[in-house]
């Protein structure tokens, strides 16, 4: 039995969206999705998973808010904490168990709200870390970045690289907020943030809500021809937040665990030349390469491919051709649905300044982003 | 929801594992769920390499402090370069991670699953109803201060009022759980206590008192699940997960009817739909209903219909729900009598119906023969209802 999804729906895709509170947010883009979909939550959705983390709400029990916003009042709701691909995966098993038909997936993020992030991120950390009072909780991020230059031979020049693709790519896109015109000096020379990572090669935030419907394939094929089919889906943790120690440094093997199960479900075996684009991890711009690397798509060195053009949205293999993470903000747990969302709409075909020609099949990538070693990797086409 | 003889692959619960219930435990959070979780594949003659997937149950992340707390507990619970899930409805976790398990064997994706409930309440400081301060709206009612066990308070304070119910017919579930606990080799608050000594205890909330209520707890528990053809191999005796069920009632706990859990009752139909079971009351040997409150465990008894509304405090005190009783529930001790620590408790009361079905329970095993079970848990702002089903 396949999956597909059967409609998207988002609302915000801005720094700040101050005329609705989250829930309105969230039941905005419910409502578009169902109509996207063409399905009545009421009626057609079987279950609703929310993914969602407690302090990035500021409630002690944030489930408890997400059943009204989407529908799912007295009807089976729960939430995962996680990346709203692991919602995903979560609705791809369900559907593939046999027990349910149709699965909607909601992840939200109202960043906008947060008045220390950065406090936030440091309760991530280990205890023991903690104490150690480091005033930059995103460290990790700049010892993978050293790690990873070192261990490819990647100059400072090529993270900049990223940053200038999808910083500038983002321009055509609609939904990103966070992009610019940008030359590869003016990135280089702005203010350092964490070494060796400037202010443009970090993402910034966005608040969002983001909805997505599942359906079996014979729902699917019932509700239209606009489905996408989710081929195949996986994620990994390496080691927890409490044991840091034991990370590959210039790796990431959650990233190539989680490819690794989403390939043999898709049955991909060179994704290169399998897949015709991907949306991958970019919060950070190092991260582009390190995704690309793990994920198979890097050739003979991801680095390399990018001077050489090969990712740019008109070379052999488009990265991130909505401008990433970078140009539309980093959406806490709704940022793999951000990814999944550029991708669903690029395959019907809806993807507006953006839209790649002739596209098939593509890889989504996500990481749940520092301190965690969690990726989550979908293939996804159309038929 | 269909029947579950369209899923994919049947699911057995094969091993088990619990840790001490305990307040202040001097272990780590990680240390406890690691604990729990080699009992478990032990007990099902495993090993971490055996195993394909993990979901890690536990409630807020307040309590420990810890953003991304399921992160954090990946490793402790198996969760190296492995698929790890984190799974959370307030209360209701625990029974949510086998049934979130349950999905993850069902679609064939992965063939033996380690499910961990994990909790540490005793580190918030200076009390863990601490962190309740912070469950609610934030505009609405967070300013009025309000505290969890007020508005159980009320819940309670309608059941009685509706169904007719005293305080003494209620105490005799704590003084049931309690002595039932005194069997349960982890116990935390296993007591012989009688009616009076309920009345007599503390008031906290009218009319919530001191030995109404569940102790604050640290701990752990995990379950093993596999698909049919792992549970043959490993196991002449597998626990089958028959139905799964969990609903989401709305925020406004204010607007509710009080008296009957109904997000509990259209669990249970889910459950019950998918485990082919129509009549529960007659089918169910052997049940363990959320006991945070020993009014709830009347309440959840209601709403998993094993009896008709407001009859559960008449057949308590009749002895039908005693260990030797026609319907035995909480046979292990439940929240009340082995403690609570939250998603920890969840998963323990599924672990407790996989030593009963197998007769494994030792002092603790209910003196009826059992095939079919059902757990539930409760969480969130009275408004989740988690349910498996059982058999042999």
């Amino acid at each position: 039995m396949r999956v597909a999804v059967v409609g998207v729906g988002w609302y915000g895709f801005k720094p700040t969206v101050p005329e609705l509170s989250f829930r309105e947010m969230m039941f905005e883009a419910a409502v578009r999705a169902y109509e996207d979909a063409g399905v009545d939550p009421r009626r057609d959705v079987d279950a609703f998973i929310s993914c969602q983390e407690d302090f990035w709400e500021g409630i002690a029990i944030s489930d408890e808010f997400a059943p009204e916003p989407i529908g799912g009042v007295l009807r089976p709701t729960m939430t995962i904490t996680g990346d709203g691909l692991q919602c995903v995966g979560q609705a791809y098993m369900m559907i593939k168990s046999g027990a349910f038909n149709v699965v909607a997936v909601e992840a939200h993020a109202k960043p906008s709200d947060i008045m220390s992030p950065q406090e936030i991120y440091e309760f991530s950390l280990d205890p023991n870390i903690r104490t150690l009072k480091i005033s930059n909780p995103l460290f990790q991020a700049g010892l993978d970045a050293v790690a990873y230059m070192r261990r490819s031979g990647a100059s400072r020049e090529h993270l900049a690289m990223v940053a200038v693709k999808n910083k500038v790519r983002g321009l055509l896109n609609s939904r990103a907020s966070h992009s610019a015109k940008l030359t590869l000096d003016q990135v280089l020379d702005s203010k350092p943030v964490i070494h060796p990572l400037t202010r443009y090669e970090i993402a910034g935030f966005t608040d969002v809500a983001i909805n997505v419907v599942l359906a079996s394939e014979d729902v699917a094929r019932r509700l239209g021809d606009k489905h996408v089919w989710v081929e195949g889906i996986w994620w990994a943790t390496e080691v927890g937040t409490g044991a840091v120690e034991w990370h590959e440094w210039g790796r990431m093997p959650s990233m190539r665990l989680a490819a690794l199960g989403a390939y043999k479900l898709a049955g991909v075996e060179d994704p290169l030349r399998q897949t015709d684009f991907s949306e991958v991890e970019d919060r950070f711009s190092y991260m582009e390469l390190l995704s690309l690397e793990e994920l198979g798509l890097g050739g003979g060195g991801a680095h390399r491919m990018l001077e050489s053009g090969y990712y740019n949205p008109e070379g052999g293999y488009p990265v991130n051709p909505s401008g990433g993470s970078l140009s539309m903000g980093v959406t806490l747990e709704a940022t793999g649905l951000s990814r999944l969302l550029e991708v669903v709409l690029q395959l019907r075909g809806e993807a507006g300044g953006v839209q790649l020609k002739d596209v098939r099949r593509a890889v989504v990538a996500s990481w749940r982003g520092p301190p965690t070693y969690t990726s989550i990797v979908a293939v996804v086409s159309r038929d | 929801m269909k029947s579950n003889i369209f899923v994919k692959d049947k699911v057995a619960i094969v091993g088990a594992g619990l840790t001490l219930f305990r307040r202040r435990l001097l272990e780590t959070p990680r240390d406890l769920a690691w604990e729990a979780s080699r009992e478990a594949l032990s007990s099902a003659g495993l090993t971490l390499k055996d195993i394909d997937c993990i979901v890690v149950g536990s409630a807020p992340d307040a309590f420990d402090g810890i953003h991304m707390k399921g992160e954090y507990l990946a490793d402790g619970s198996g969760g190296f370069n492995k698929p790890v899930v984190r799974v959370f409805v307030g209360g209701g976790t625990g029974v949510m991670v086998p049934a979130v398990a349950w999905w993850h064997v069902a679609s064939g994706l992965c063939k033996t699953v380690l499910a961990v409930g994990e909790e540490k309440m005793s580190h918030a400081y200076p009390h863990p109803q601490g962190v309740f301060a912070y469950i609610w709206d934030p505009i609405l009612e967070r300013p009025l201060g309000p505290n969890l066990i007020w508005i159980f308070a009320l819940e309670m304070r309608r059941y009685m009022h509706v169904c007719n119910a005293s305080k003494e017919d209620i105490a005799l579930v704590s003084v049931k759980n309690k002595r039932n606990a005194l069997d349960h080799p982890a116990a935390q608050a296993a007591a012989k206590i009688t009616v009076d000594d309920v009345l007599k205890s503390e008031v906290l909330v009218w009319p919530v008192q001191l030995l109404d209520i569940s102790p604050v707890s640290d701990g752990a528990a995990a379950l093993v699940l596999a698909s049919e053809s792992v549970a043959r191999r490993v196991t002449d005796t597998p626990v089958w997960v028959e139905g799964i069920g969990f609903t989401l009632d709305n925020t406004h706990w204010y607007n509710r009817d009080l008296a009957y859990p109904r997000y509990l009752e259209y669990a249970a139909r889910m459950a019950y739909k998918m485990a082919g079971i129509e009549r529960p009351w007659r089918e169910i040997d052997v049940a363990e209903p959320y006991d945070p409150f020993d009014y709830k465990e009347l309440h959840h008894i209601e709403g998993l219909m094993l009896a008709r509304r407001c009859e559960a405090p008449k057949l308590l005190k009749e002895g039908y729900f005693d260990r030797s009783g026609e319907l035995p529930t909480s046979p292990g001790g439940g929240l009340l009598g082995v403690g609570n620590p939250i998603a920890a408790a969840g998963v323990m009361k599924v672990a407790e119906l996989f030593w009963q079905l197998r007769y494994e329970a030792g002092a603790r095993q209910v003196k009826k023969p059992v095939h079919k079970a059902v757990a539930n848990a409760w969480g969130d702002l009275m408004q989740a209802g988690t349910v498996v089903v059982l058999s042999t």
